[in-house]
């Protein structure tokens, strides 16, 4: 390609240009042409993928419904104290804008917000906004204070004035059982009421306790694989593939079968006398069910990667332990085990990552006890529709499962993640 | 590779342009009717799907849900409308209508009965709403397997929730809705005084009180299908259950089960149309054709539930009578579920039953 | 461990054989649920239970009816041919986009390779209930949902790292002296690329496809809040029956899956000992 001609001291191709800055170009375009190849999936995953979960993300902190459907009221109470009711001027401003918002029939969303920070207040809305209809002129104050006295709370107007803030941290408070009080200040939910702390604790040791069981598991059997000879090892891994490749349904499927108290286990333990017929174990519908199938369910990502790192260790390092004196337990403990511990790292994580957002083995077999987070959050998008909420448990949630991302990215590469 | 950007394009285009069409195509000349599955579902298919496709021609999917608002207001919300009618309880379709989240129905657009009374004086009082036209009267009580208890038979809602004395798993739908009005006459308050003492919060304090005092004990059910499995699979010894579904495994699959209409907590279920349903009129039409004289009166052929017209009522077979809840026999000491009374609490309700059930 | 050395002495003897149980043990938990549905899927009742008659193997016992009960089902039907349509779709789009990412991440200059790498990868990490309830707002919003192409493009995205995975691993022991040696041969680009890249990646891109495949087929979460009722799967179908009345017919189902998923693994079992004869690697 370039031409090097000794009598210069810059190098430059055939038409004259420095080699340096041609090479650069040269590097340039290859740059661009590898990133080509790449840029339609990356766009396709940004755009695809990427941007709802931002999307989502935005929703925690979103909160336009009471400023969109009550500006004026909440304007005429920017001088409002804390602790008084406002006078005639703002009720009557609070009547047009709740009539208006009826005819477009929003108000129904403002009162579901309200009911979030004030619970019961959800009918104060909704039954004054249906009786105002019939209430052509003032006084408003005195018609409001008529349809519920809640109208006289000076905290029923703090709580209006704090919703009507276009964005609000409130959903994030209610994810780490705080809220907002009245005044504003941040306090602790009612003890009946705090469920999302003890959730993601629970969340975080049913994970470990997962991935915990799946190395116990794992490590005797990929041990075994790893040093039988190929022929019977590739059988083996059979029964490591297929639970792999099976779906996700038919493996719980069948731990309902099997667990369920007139199923197959409790059947033969009954045959066998274990146990009476009467009293049959409980061994699904609870947090049991949730980990027996989820153990099932991840002890593949753990023996894969144990399988593959213990396939290098060579047997020479146990039999030179061993001829050194090494007692057996010894040998594999200081120099065997040492070996396998990116495995396991790499294992560990993964399996931890999956079990940690897990949803539909524990919505499936987990009953009443054996519930996660990740049912939490589906709870709130299908079922009591606090949207904001289910972003805000979900955004605390991803972001744990991104710094373990990360540190799984540090440690093992996504490069080196192995599939099959 | 300028190319192979364009062919990417292309094939997603061409993907696209087959698929889109073909979508809408599949969609057009149907309804989706949306109800709770099972027996009851099937008696709807029976009775109004089966003869309304046999006269228009326009096909009907029917799909299950397993009741409240949360599906329908977020189709409505995210602006994406698949559901054209749906089964709705009463407290749901005053809390839909205030919310904005369905349609509103023009009652004069219904049929009158045989004897040219007028819709609006037909139905029962509260079957047609602003935003609803009602179709049945049903109710939730409980049912036991009679195997399990060969001495002493359990026969009021205070047996339900006494282990002690009837021991066994007992079943119970996952929802504070109408598990807290049980609690309540379990615990000894007399059904006219139940939404009283539910309206202090001292009374929420009682019911859940109560609750808790078989939570241990007690299997959570979510859709109206699973509980006479889960008495028949012998899952639990007792559980409350709605009672149309009980009949049919009673009457059709001879199980043995005996119901107990004690403390009985009835309601009624409506057609709602989701605001921005796309076939907007043809629901209509088919709600007007549904709740007509005949089809209310058929219905009740199929599974234990009232009619609503009072015009239906005489048109329904003796032999049925004595299955529905408003049976005078069944009917001494039954609680009507107090729709306002949800319609203002269901969120903190929701909210309180989801936090104690996770404790 | 390979096997039981002559001098072993009674310790280690025990210690051999008990290891073996136990792993026995361990494999038998790994299938024994997978198989054990099987011939309860040809029971003659509608129980989950293995009856006196069915273990005396009484051919009254067995029956294919559940099997029978799948295919005069149109819920069923339509749904199995949902899951094959969706599957089909979104494992070409993700097979394209994949192996050319995968051939870009893989070029000596590829410029931001970990920080891109992170990105493509992530829809195998993150959760999948924050995927679909994050995808359930945004396809909402603009048509997608409750459509076919949203559920294609949806599981196109869930599907594409395993792509880039298997077809990176591929291109990491690939010789980049044969691209030379055959453009020296006077072959063009396009022609080096179909006729000596294409055959040597091609065992990567077959099983990334097939991760694709089965990723997508299997998929229930994302389906759960993205899909109407016309757009109902395999799975979304499973797990309604689950959740109402596990009827035996969803263990016919489960049967059938099972046999789908060894048919699968078979070829890609294939492919792996194609693809390492090819490079000349020796399995060790």
């Amino acid at each position: 390609m370039a031409e090097i001609t000794a009598d210069q001291t810059v190098i430059t191709t055939a038409d004259g240009v420095p080699l340096k800055s041609r090479l650069a170009q040269a590097e340039r375009r290859k740059k661009i042409a590898a990133f080509a190849l790449v840029l339609p999936l990356l766009a396709f995953i940004l755009i695809t993928f990427i941007v709802p979960i931002l999307d989502m993300t935005f929703r925690s902190v979103d909160n336009p419904v009471v400023a969109e459907t009550l500006p004026r009221t909440l304007a005429a109470l920017e001088t409002w104290k804390f602790g008084e009711v406002p006078d005639e001027p703002v009720f009557a401003i609070l009547a047009e804008e709740m009539v208006a918002g009826s005819k477009a029939r929003t108000i129904g969303k403002v009162a579901t917000r309200l009911n979030y920070e004030m619970p019961g207040s959800r009918s104060t809305i909704t039954k004054t906004a249906r009786r105002l209809k019939r209430i052509k002129q003032g006084p408003y104050k005195e018609a409001f204070l008529k349809i519920d006295k809640k109208w006289g709370d000076p905290d029923l107007w703090a709580r209006l004035k704090q919703i009507g803030a276009p964005y609000t941290l409130s959903y994030y408070l209610a994810a780490v059982d705080m809220q907002y009080d009245a005044e504003g200040n941040i306090v602790s939910q009612p003890e009946d009421r705090q469920i999302y702390v003890p959730l993601f604790v629970r969340t975080l040791w049913v994970s470990l306790l997962i991935t915990g069981l799946c190395l116990l598991l794992a490590y005797p059997i990929a041990y075994l694989m790893a040093t039988l000879p190929t022929g019977i090892s590739n059988l083996l891994m059979i029964m490591v593939l297929l639970p792999f490749w099976t779906s996700l349904l038919v493996r719980t499927t069948s731990w309902i079968v099997l667990l369920q108290t007139e199923g197959v286990l409790n059947d033969i333990a009954v045959w066998l006398g274990l146990i009476g017929d009467d009293n049959r174990l409980q061994m699904i519908y609870n947090m049991t069910g949730t980990v027996i199938a989820m153990v099932h369910i991840l002890l593949p990502f753990m023996v894969l990667p144990l399988f593959s790192v213990m396939k290098t260790i060579s047997p020479s390092y146990m039999r030179a332990a061993r001829s050194l004196g090494a007692t057996p337990p010894r040998a594999f403990w200081t120099v065997y085990f040492p070996q396998t511990v990116p495995g396991i790292g790499a294992g560990s994580i993964l399996v931890f990552i999956l079990a940690i957002g897990y949803y539909i083995t524990p919505a499936l077999v987990g009953g009443r006890t054996g519930q996660l987070i990740s049912n939490f959050i589906a709870f709130h998008m299908q079922k009591s529709l606090n949207w904001g909420l289910a972003a805000a448990l979900g955004g605390i949630l991803l972001l744990g499962v991104l710094a373990l991302y990360w540190l799984y990215n540090r440690i093992v590469g996504i490069d080196n993640m192995k599939l099959g | 590779m300028k190319g192979l950007t364009k062919y990417t394009t292309l094939t997603a285009a061409i993907a696209a342009a087959g698929l889109l069409t073909a979508a809408p195509a599949l969609a057009q000349k149907a309804l989706t009717i949306v109800s709770w599955g099972g027996a009851y579902t099937k008696s709807q298919l029976e009775a109004y799907h089966k003869p309304y496709t046999a006269k228009t021609g326009i096909k009907i999917n029917s799909a299950d849900y397993n009741g409240g608002l949360a599906e329908i207001r977020a189709q409505v919300e995210a602006g994406n409308v698949t559901w054209d009618a749906v089964d709705l309880e009463l407290s749901d379709v005053v809390l839909g209508c205030d919310e904005g989240i369905l349609e509103t129905i023009d009652i004069s657009i219904l049929p009158p009965a045989p004897d040219g009374t007028p819709a609006a004086k037909d139905f029962v009082p509260g079957a047609v709403h602003e935003c609803a036209v009602g179709t049945i009267v049903w109710s939730t009580v409980y049912a036991y397997d009679t195997t399990k208890f060969p001495g002493e038979k359990p026969t009021t809602m205070a047996d339900f929730f006494n282990v002690k004395k009837f021991p066994g798993k007992r079943g119970m739908r996952k929802g504070p809705k109408p598990q807290l009005e049980f609690a309540l006459i379990g615990d000894g308050v007399p059904v006219d005084k139940v939404y009283e003492v539910l309206s202090t919060p001292e009374g929420v304090d009682r019911a859940f009180a109560a609750l808790d005092r078989i939570k241990d004990d007690v299997i959570w059910w979510e859709a109206g299908a699973q509980p006479p499995q889960m008495l028949a699979d012998g899952e639990v010894a007792m559980t409350t259950a709605y009672n149309g579904r009980l009949f049919n495994a009673i009457f059709t699959e001879k199980k043995p089960f005996e119901i107990v209409w004690d403390g009985q907590v009835w309601d009624l279920d409506l057609w709602g149309i989701p605001r921005g349903s796309k076939n907007l009129k043809q629901t209509l039409d088919f709600i007007k054709f549904s709740t007509d004289t005949q089809r209310l009166a058929d219905q009740a052929k199929w599974i234990s539930y009232g009619p609503v017209r009072k015009s239906s009522l005489p048109l329904v077979a003796p032999d049925m009578q004595p299955h529905m809840p408003t049976y005078t026999e069944n009917f001494k000491n039954a609680l009507q579920n107090n729709f306002e009374w949800w319609a203002d609490h269901q969120d903190e309700m929701n909210e309180r039953f989801a936090a104690w059930l996770a404790k | 461990m390979a096997a039981l050395p002559p001098y072993a002495g009674p310790l280690e003897r025990s210690w051999y054989y008990g290891f073996r149980v136990l792993c026995g043990l361990i494999f038998l938990f790994l299938i024994m649920p997978i198989l054990v549905i099987v011939p309860l899927s040809f029971n003659a009742e509608p129980y989950f239970t293995f009856n006196e008659s069915m273990l005396r193997l009484e051919p009254e016992a067995y029956s294919l009816r559940w099997y029978e009960d799948i295919f005069n089902n149109p819920q069923w039907v339509h749904s199995i041919k949902n899951s094959f349509i969706v599957a089909i779709f979104s494992t070409l789009l993700a097979t394209f986009l994949g192996t050319l990412a995968a051939l870009g991440l893989s070029r000596a200059y590829m410029p931001y390779r970990t920080a891109v790498m992170g990105v493509l990868i992530s829809p195998m990490i993150v959760p999948l209930i924050i995927t679909a309830a994050g995808m359930y707002f945004f396809y909402s919003k603009i048509g997608l949902a409750q459509t076919y192409l949203g559920l294609i493009l949806a599981h196109t995205a869930l599907g594409t790292p395993f792509v880039v995975i298997t077809v990176t691993a591929t291109l990491v022991g690939f010789d980049h002296s044969l691209t030379r040696a055959s453009a020296s041969l006077g072959a063009d680009p396009t022609r080096t690329f179909f006729k000596v890249i294409v055959p040597l990646i091609l065992p990567g891109v077959i099983s990334g496809a097939l991760f694709a495949f089965i990723t997508s087929f299997d998929e229930v979460v994302v389906v759960l809040f993205l899909a109407g009722f016309e757009q109902r799967t395999i799975p979304r179908q499973m797990w309604a029956g689950i959740r109402e009345q596990i009827s035996p017919t969803i263990l016919a189902v489960a049967t059938l899956l099972i046999t789908f998923s060894i048919v699968l693994m078979s070829v890609l079992e294939g492919l792996r000992r194609r693809n390492e004869r090819l490079r000349g690697i020796r399995s060790t």
